[in-house]
């Protein structure tokens, strides 16, 4: 900030801080009268005052506290531009601690750098710490067993949208992944048709009729899906028969998914955990889906 | 006794409609309590989710409830200490017609999901300017019967409510300066920590001025005259009331430690959030003092056991909210219930309390009775809210404190001891005992309310709402 503003603000507090010394000072001598009498102003009939002196403790009090007041301006930032003379700022407090942390991480975490993760699946130490990673960034979403919500992938099923490999894992979720299922402007008629020829590939009980007439359709699908319907890990086109269901094992879900698309979205987390920690994690999802 | 034709009609509309929207914003209060222990309890309806209702509890027991209780008091307090009737009774007449409209207006615009996003200042933008205009013409009649007061004098309940009156003012009009948009829509006209600055300064002399220093004004009245005592020391009035409203004005950014606000700005905060244990103090200290020589009345007189225990969660949530203000104690209590919890400490403890207590004084007089109907429910009504208010707050301040732990425990891993949602289930016992404090609490409202009923025929309580003001004074005084 400017100057004057410094200036400004450092004279308003201080003045401030004098002014209501010069209170207490001026109010707090004795006023020679007799402590028991009244000031003598009488209100709505009966209402007087005494006029007792200030109670000493709590003058004191009132000095310590502005004494404290003075002590933490001179020692921290507070006076417009005078930073003080510990030279402490909140960024400063929060990159020690930060640091101190990491410090505190690395060393709890050092041998486990160097392993592979099937070995890192081993290692109770290296599971308990993942297991805490995953609360605190992935349990929100997959849910504190992993087991997943409405559109949010199970981790712990043999279902992998894009693979199951250690790097596969990793990628996702160090880099994130966005699936895509694209709204195809189907009329209605066709909508039922295909939902009722998808959701039989699981060997639900559909109608034939409807589903015949949809098999043709899906044709439109395999692009993606596979003509088989079983997917494809480099698109995360899901695999359509398997009965696992990301948006819910219904026809009317899958009717909704057809109508409107569906945008799936896994954040990356490669800026907010360190590599280790993505590795923790790969591990540990790959350890919860055995 | 003096034949002076007060203006009392206006108090009366303004003391019956506190109990009514005592009991109204409590109610709300114990619905969210209960939707934070069953959330189910919003039945999937829009206006009643948490997030439309908590605001509406907050205007109302913050607006309509003390907004209507200080009301009442100072008109009732500011003719009997100058000793003239109120100025410009049409005036005041509109102040309780505009206020209850405002209020009804925040009743329905809140649940509709109409905000302006601030807290304590969510109302749109219309209703803000009926809110300046209604406190316009409260500040032309107080002042105006201050400025035509018999007595040389002006009593120091009124110093507070003139306070209150002036601060209340610039806050409201600087915190909701806006460009509108809509009817309903607007944007302020601060941005980023700027616009944060300015709420909080407004958010904490709200609680400064409306629900302190106007409270104090109230407690300098009822107590000498309901212990029949003088007041213990003019001085110690003279340097607490310049020392609190002066250092009150600094506190607000305690509100925003560890934020966005530049650090030279949390640190004037954190200073004379300390420097304002003492002021706060000054009061409880005149008024518990002012009971000397009157103690044993405490045995028998339950409106002085309201005002006393006022005073003392006064002085209890001033020394709280203090130490709050420290940094350090800050980053364990911030976001927490403990919050909650001293924001309860002082609003049900302080404000209600003494708001209560000055009702059930105040009742009688303004219908010609002797005393409350009984007197035994008043007592009853005293045990009940202590227990409440007790429950509330112990429960979450250990909630508040378990949080703040749970959140900042660290593994030797560099990992999170416990995840959010743990300390949200860690916390559920406790919203219990919060909701059935709130619930005793609200509870004793109701005892109020049939206490009051029974005070004030059937035909008095329609009387007060049909006659108008500015043209009864002249039978008042023959009345009284």
């Amino acid at each position: 900030m400017s100057n004057g503003w410094s200036w400004f603000i450092i004279i308003m507090t201080i003045g401030t801080i004098i002014a209501l010394c010069w209170l207490l000072f001026t109010t707090a001598r004795p006023n020679g009268k007799d402590e028991t009498e009244t000031t003598g102003h009488v209100w709505d009939d009966d209402l007087t005052e005494l006029n007792n002196p200030l109670p000493v403790w709590w003058l004191m009090l009132f000095i310590i506290t502005i004494g404290m007041g003075i002590a933490y301006l001179s020692w921290y930032p507070g006076l417009g531009n005078y930073k003080g003379m510990l030279d402490w700022t909140q960024v400063k407090q929060f990159e020690e601690e930060y640091a101190e942390m990491e410090e505190r991480q690395k060393l709890a975490l050092e041998k486990f750098v160097d392993m592979d993760i099937p070995s890192l699946i081993k290692e109770p130490l290296a599971m308990k710490t993942a297991a805490n990673v995953f609360s605190n960034n992935c349990a929100v979403c997959h849910g504190s067993t992993g087991k997943g919500a409405n559109g949010f992938p199970n981790l712990t099923d043999k279902d992998w949208l894009y693979g199951n490999k250690p790097e596969q894992i990793q990628h996702s979720i160090s880099q994130g992944r966005n699936g895509m299922m694209p709204n195809l402007n189907l009329s209605e008629d066709n909508v039922k048709q295909l939902a009722n020829y998808v959701f039989g590939l699981s060997g639900e009980k559909v109608d034939q009729a409807l589903a015949q007439k949809g098999k043709a359709l899906f044709a439109t699908c395999s692009g993606c899906h596979g003509a088989d319907g079983k997917g494809n890990q480099i698109l995360g086109a899901p695999n359509l028969t398997d009965n696992i269901w990301l948006y819910g094992a219904s026809l009317e879900s899958i009717e909704n998914v057809l109508h409107n698309g569906k945008q799936g979205k896994m954040p990356a987390h490669g800026s907010l955990l360190t590599e280790l920690e993505v590795r923790l994690l790969t591990a540990y999802v790959s350890k919860i889906s055995q | 006794m003096s034949a002076i034709a007060y203006n009392d009609t206006v108090v009366r509309q303004f003391s019956i409609m506190t109990v009514v929207w005592g009991i109204v914003g409590m109610l709300v209060g114990v619905i969210i309590a209960a939707q934070l222990t069953w959330p189910a309890l919003n039945f999937d309806i829009a206006w009643l989710t948490f997030s439309r209702l908590r605001p509406l509890h907050t205007n109302a027991v913050i607006f309509a409830f003390g907004g209507s209780a200080l009301f009442a008091t100072s008109y009732y307090i500011v003719q009997r200490t100058c000793q003239v009737p109120l100025f410009a009774p049409r005036l005041a007449a509109f102040t309780f017609w505009g206020w209850t409209l405002v209020i009804v207006l925040a009743a329905i615009t809140l649940p509709l999901g109409m905000t302006q996003s601030k807290e304590y200042a969510e109302l749109i933008w219309p209703i803000d300017i009926l809110i300046t205009l209604v406190w316009v013409a409260y500040g032309i009649v107080f002042f105006g019967t201050l400025a035509k007061r018999t007595i040389p004098h002006i009593y120091v309940a009124n110093w507070f409510y003139a306070a209150f009156i002036i601060t209340i003012a610039v806050l409201h009009v600087i915190n909701n300066l806006a460009i509108p948009v809509s009817m309903s829509e607007s944007y302020p006209i601060f941005s980023g920590a700027v616009d944060a600055t300015v709420q909080w300064w407004y958010g904490h002399n709200a609680v400064g001025f409306f629900l302190t220093a106007a409270f104090l004004g109230m407690m300098y009245y009822f107590i000498p005259k309901q212990a029949n005592r003088p007041i213990y020391s003019y001085r110690l009035s003279i340097v607490h009331f310049w020392a609190l409203i002066s250092v009150y004005m600094w506190a607000g950014p305690h509100h925003l430690h560890y934020t966005a606000l530049p650090d030279w700005v949390q640190s004037l905060g954190m200073v004379f959030s300390l420097i304002l244990l003492a002021p706060s103090w000054g009061g409880m200290i005149n008024g518990i003092m002012t009971m000397s020589g009157a103690w044993h009345k405490l045995r028998s007189d339950p409106i002085l056991k309201f005002l006393i225990v006022s005073l003392s969660f006064y002085g209890m949530s001033t020394f709280e909210g203090p130490m709050m203000a420290i940094k350090t104690v800050n980053a364990l209590s911030h976001y927490t219930d403990w919050t909650i919890g001293h924001v309860h400490s002082g609003a049900l403890g302080w404000v209600a309390f003494i708001t209560i207590g000055s009702l059930y004084a105040l009742i009688p007089k303004l219908y010609g009775k002797q005393e409350m109907y009984s007197t035994s429910l008043i007592n009853t009504h005293f045990w009940v809210s202590t227990i409440g208010v007790v429950l509330y707050i112990s429960a979450m301040w250990i909630a508040g404190v378990m949080q703040g732990l749970m959140w900042g425990a660290v593994n030797d891993d560099g990992t999170l001891t416990y995840t959010f949602i743990e300390s949200i289930k860690a916390t559920y016992p406790y919203y219990i005992v919060r909701f059935l404090g709130g619930l005793m609490f609200l509870g004793g409202m109701f005892i109020m309310m049939y206490n009051v009923w029974k005070t004030v025929e059937r035909d008095e309580m329609i009387k007060t709402f049909t006659t108008t003001g500015f043209k009864q004074p002249a039978l008042e005084g023959a009345i009284a």
